[in-house]
């Protein structure tokens, strides 16, 4: 719950504000399940069937709402002036801004001595401190052994067994029997539990049990003796006597209140066999998957090694020498291609300068050359002749006889 | 790791040896061959809690007290 409903406001709604606060009675435990003693006035009875009283006694006073559904069951009439014990839950009533007890069960008061017993020993033992809280202990999640305390052939030890059975069969129930009404009971009781403590080893929870009765029939439960016996066991209790409704003196002095024997039961089996089935299942499942894991890990680390050793291996080695060699053997041919096309072509150029110089080649154009017949050295200089020389003269397609006429 | 015979453990000591080997598995710190050891007795520790679970019968004792009558149904 944000402090404000609404982030941009500094301010509550009143529908908000009341929500909140009935959320947190809601959420109190001490709020869920509670009797309040008190005084009946301002009693009304609309035609919708639900009734509505005031709870007051000389201090303060309660707004109490009881559903058509519960008046119906509700025995004897209620009247204003009378004293009674409301069984209900806390809560507000959102669009009249009051919070209220919403019950689901009235027991009238001041019936006899009986009552006035009851809340005298309360008060007693309370102020003993045989009801604290700090004296409760925390029960085990899975009891191997679970004594139960009530009347062998009671409705009560069948539905305990049976839930029992259903919830949690790997205990083993140690039955101490003992009678849970009449004036033999609380000896009894108190036998039956000191019974289970002297066990070697003792059990990890005791449940004390009897089906549903009249506060007469329940009485055994409320006795000094019993309920002592309950708050000094050495093994935790959880208390389990007559209905929702019923409330006796032991199940203020036990470790845990169950509503019905069936529900001491269950209390005492927090764990189910459903739930170790599950756990069991869930656990091996996670074997499964880490072995699984474990072994591809290891499969893949076997590839990866398998690669690197095909990587390394002589054979690929011997391959990589296999190419670098046919690699130069190209490059080599590759250059001799080219320096044969080299030579060709200087070869070519070389021819052309030859035919260039093809002396035939000027004689076809016009030109002629002298030799001395002497020495047959071609005249080149005047110098070389003198007048009166006889030189042969070579043209194109032959040679003919020539005089100097003239020269130094 | 518990050397008692699997048929002899509780199905808390079970279970308990179980989570172990689980855990162990799942750090992933053995060796194959552990590993698979680990496995094997963690299958057999697995069906010994499944067989409790399944023949889990709610026994019942009774201390000596008064005479009642015997077990109801």
């Amino acid at each position: 719950m944000p402090l404000f409903a609404d982030p941009l406001s500094l301010y509550w709604t009143v529908t908000d504000l009341t929500r909140y606060l009935r959320r947190l009675l809601e959420d109190d435990e001490a709020l869920r399940d509670l009797w309040v003693e008190g005084e009946v006035s301002n009693l009304s009875r609309p035609s919708s069937g639900h009734l509505y009283f005031t709870l007051k006694d000389a201090g303060a006073a309660l707004r109490c709402v009881m559903w058509r559904r519960d008046v119906a069951r509700l025995r004897p009439n209620l009247h204003d002036g009378m004293a009674v014990v409301v069984h209900g839950y806390i809560s507000i009533y959102e669009s009249g801004g009051q919070y209220q007890l919403y019950a689901d069960f009235v027991r009238p008061l001041g019936e006899g001595a009986l009552y006035q017993e009851f809340l005298r020993l309360k008060a007693l033992l309370e102020a003993e401190g045989l009801f604290d809280a700090e004296r409760k202990r925390s029960l085990p999640s899975l009891p191997k052994r679970i004594g139960v305390v009530t009347s062998p052939t009671g409705a009560a030890l069948r539905d305990i067994l049976n839930t029992l059975r259903r919830r949690f069969p790997l205990a083993e129930v140690i039955l101490s029997p003992s009678p849970v009404q009449g004036d033999e009971a609380p000896p009894a009781l108190v036998e039956a539990l000191a019974r289970l403590n002297a066990l070697e080893p003792p059990p990890d929870v005791i449940l004390l049990a009897r089906g549903g009765g009249s506060i007469e029939d329940l009485w055994a439960f409320n006795d000094e003796r019993v309920v002592r016996a309950v708050a000094s066991s050495a093994v935790p209790v959880i208390t389990g006597v007559g209905h929702e409704t019923d409330f006796t003196l032991v199940d203020f002095a036990a470790d845990l209140r169950a509503p019905t024997p069936t529900a001491a039961a269950e209390l005492a089996t927090p764990v189910t066999l459903a739930d170790l089935a599950l756990a069991l299942q869930n656990l091996t499942a996670r074997a499964e998957t880490a072995v699984q894991r474990s072994l591809s890990r290891r499969r893949e680390g076997l590839i990866a090694l398998n690669d690197r050793m095909e990587r390394a291996s002589p054979l690929r080695r011997l391959q990589v020498e296999r190419q670098r060699l046919d690699e130069l053997a190209r490059r080599g041919l590759a250059a001799m291609g080219h320096r044969l096309e080299l030579y060709e072509t200087r070869l070519e150029g070389m021819r052309e300068r030859l035919i260039s110089l093809d002396p035939m080649s000027v004689l076809k154009r016009g030109f002629s050359v002298l030799t001395r017949p002497s020495d047959g050295r071609v005249v080149s200089r005047v110098e070389q002749v003198s007048a009166g020389d006889v030189l042969r003269a070579r043209v194109s397609d032959g040679t003919f006889a020539v005089r100097v006429t003239d020269g130094e | 790791m518990s050397e008692k015979p699997i048929e002899e453990l509780t199905y808390e000591e079970a279970f308990a040896e179980l989570e172990m080997i689980v855990n162990a598995l799942e750090a992933e710190q053995h060796s194959l061959e552990e590993a698979m050891a680990l496995f094997e007795r963690g299958q057999a520790l697995s069906k010994r809690c499944a067989d409790l679970l399944d023949q889990a019968e709610l026994k019942v004792r009774r201390l000596s007290g008064e005479a009642f009558s015997a077990e109801e149904e």
